[in-house]
């Protein structure tokens, strides 16, 4: 299963029209992510991590279809990514819940534009509540429903139109800590019973090194890869307190190191 | 494991005996002012702290109230009311609301629109009055056309501005999800806009009394506006007062039912002081 090539990044270049800052009216090229080249393998769970404004969630866009990159090309099972697909399901940090639905709706959503009938819907909305464990919640809407358990039906939204891939940016990152590891954990089994390849993104270098098989270290300004880092851990759920463990130590240090080197003075991990 | 657990075990059952207590509490706070209000304008009068003449008991006005209601003049002049600000209201929903909907969606029609409706939206309806009576004459139409036109602007303004401040995150997540245009704006743009269209609704419901009451005042045979300067120009002043109490009533009506229907299309949001 693993070993096949998922997705390819091919120096990809992204740049904006932005005001400039010095003079008014005038427009400058900004350059967020550049060259990016590196490859996802099939059924892996890669995370990227860097410090903020860095080009991550811009990477993400251009892999969920959202914006086309200004120079390069992402290919995805060897097709160049043309716009949005049902083959790609995107966990926003903030949530991004539509908020007249009830949990339920918001799982039925995208499979309500995809044409699934409505028998089907309800049983698949059923199955993904239970997967995030929010089975009596499903009548809830967002207001009602704390950041992470707005965050798991994010998840499970995301997973019932059964994408290939699954595109995280910092979907942790607002809550607080203990809800955090639990829904890291969550996720890993979700990803151990779906087989999916998962890309997410973080500024946490704990989580990344948690959660990834690999890590995608970036450079800021303009994004790059500096590089990735293999992570040796076998069985993270296995281990409850994995994260005292000397491999992970050792791993979650070579990335605390590579992010300490100069070109980040300055910027905000 | 353990996390889903104790989520599940902390959904609790609804306390109704609760429910009707604190909604009991509620409808004493809500009365408790406006009952006092009441004496007040029973007293004051008695007491001789206001001339009679002028401004008669909270009594005697309803007694001429209740034989206005049993006469069958107030219910006449009261559909006649309604009548004109129902249909005009209703047109300029109809109106406004796809129209809105239009200018908010393609950016161009928005920019091209957006200095007259900055103009018309600024021009007192009241101050167009003997524009319409001159255009329209002093019949039906005038009177429906004015509180077309008062109604029609809060709730063009709202809907353009409800589509165009639709959270942009929400719109990248449905489009992620590879919807067509016409979805999203069916599925995304439409219900997120409707707290606010409604904002624009229950502005128009009270303009559209308002702006009425005061054509009536000036040029009409029939309707509550017509009855109040009616009353006072025949020295019929409790009258008068029953003329302006069932306008109170009727603007309260009016309120009421688009609160409740706000509430049953809003009723996913977050309430305001939770
Ligand atoms: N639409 C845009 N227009 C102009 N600049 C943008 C746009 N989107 C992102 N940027 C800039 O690109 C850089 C990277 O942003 P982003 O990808 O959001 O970073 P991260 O997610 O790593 O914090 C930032 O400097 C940001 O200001
Ligand atoms: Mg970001």
């Amino acid at each position: 299963m693993t070993g096949t090539e998922k997705i390819r990044f091919e120096r990809v270049t992204k740049t904006f029209t932005v005001r400039d800052t010095k003079q008014k009216g005038v427009m400058q090229e900004f350059t967020a992510v550049k060259d990016l080249s590196f490859t996802v393998k099939e059924g892996e769970f890669l995370t990227l991590v860097g410090p903020s404004g860095c080009g991550k969630s811009t990477l993400l866009d251009l892999l969920g279809g959202l914006s086309m990159p200004t120079r390069g090309r992402i290919l995805i099972d060897g097709e160049k990514i043309t716009g949005p697909g049902l083959d790609r399901g995107i966990v926003f940090q903030q949530y991004a819940l539509f908020p007249w639905k009830t949990a339920r709706g918001n799982i039925e959503f995208g499979l309500e534009a995809k044409g699934v009938p409505k028998q089907e819907r309800r049983e698949r909305a059923e199955h993904f509540l239970a997967l995030v464990g929010l089975s009596h919640f499903a009548d809830r809407y967002p207001h009602e429903l704390s950041g992470g358990m707005k965050q798991r039906v994010a998840i499970a939204r995301s997973l019932a139109f059964n994408p290939d891939v699954l595109l995280m940016d910092e979907p942790f990152a607002a809550l607080d800590a203990q809800t955090r590891e639990s829904l890291q954990s969550e996720l890993l089994r979700i990803w151990e019973k779906t087989k999916k390849t998962i890309i997410f993104i973080t500024h946490g270098i704990d989580e990344a090194v948690y959660l990834g098989e690999r890590v995608v270290v970036l450079t800021p300004g303009p994004g790059t890869v500096k590089t990735i880092v293999d992570i040796p851990l076998k069985s993270r759920l296995e281990d409850a307190d994995i994260r005292s463990h000397s491999d992970f130590v050792k791993a979650r240090h070579e990335v605390w190191s590579l992010l300490h080197e100069h070109e980040y003075q300055g910027a905000h991990i | 494991m353990e996390t889903i657990k104790s989520i599940q075990s902390a959904v609790e059952p609804r306390k109704p005996k609760l429910f009707v207590f604190s909604s009991l509490q509620k409808v004493f706070k809500q009365s408790i002012v406006l009952v006092a209000l009441f004496l007040l304008w029973e007293i004051a009068p008695r007491i001789g702290l206001v001339d009679q003449a002028f401004f008669p008991k909270f009594s005697s006005v309803v007694v001429s109230w209740w034989n206005m209601v049993i006469s069958g003049e107030l219910f006449a002049h009261f559909m006649a009311s309604i009548t004109r600000s129902v249909s005009g209201f209703a047109l300029a929903l109809l109106i406004a609301i796809p129209l809105g909907l239009m200018i908010g969606w393609y950016p161009l029609a928005r920019e091209l629109l957006n200095p007259v409706l900055e103009l018309f939206r600024n021009t007192a309806a009241l101050a167009l009055l003997p524009v319409f009576m001159l255009l329209l004459g002093i019949g039906e139409t005038s009177k429906v056309a004015i509180v077309l036109f008062a109604c029609t602007w809060p709730v063009l303004l709202n809907t353009i501005a409800a589509v165009g401040n639709v959270d942009p995150l929400l719109i990248k997540s449905a489009r992620s999800m590879n919807i067509s245009s016409y979805q999203l704006f069916l599925k995304v743009i439409l219900p997120a806009s409707v707290p606010t269209i409604f904002t624009g609704i229950r502005m128009a419901g009270t303009g559209a009394i308002l702006v009425l009451i005061a054509a009536e005042m000036v040029g009409a045979k029939e309707g509550l506006g017509y009855l109040i300067t009616y009353s006072q120009y025949n020295f019929q002043i409790p009258e008068m007062y029953a003329g302006i109490l069932t306008i109170a009533l009727l603007g309260l009506l009016i309120n009421q039912g688009l609160s409740m229907l706000e509430r049953k299309f809003s009723k996913w949001k977050q309430p305001v002081n939770s």
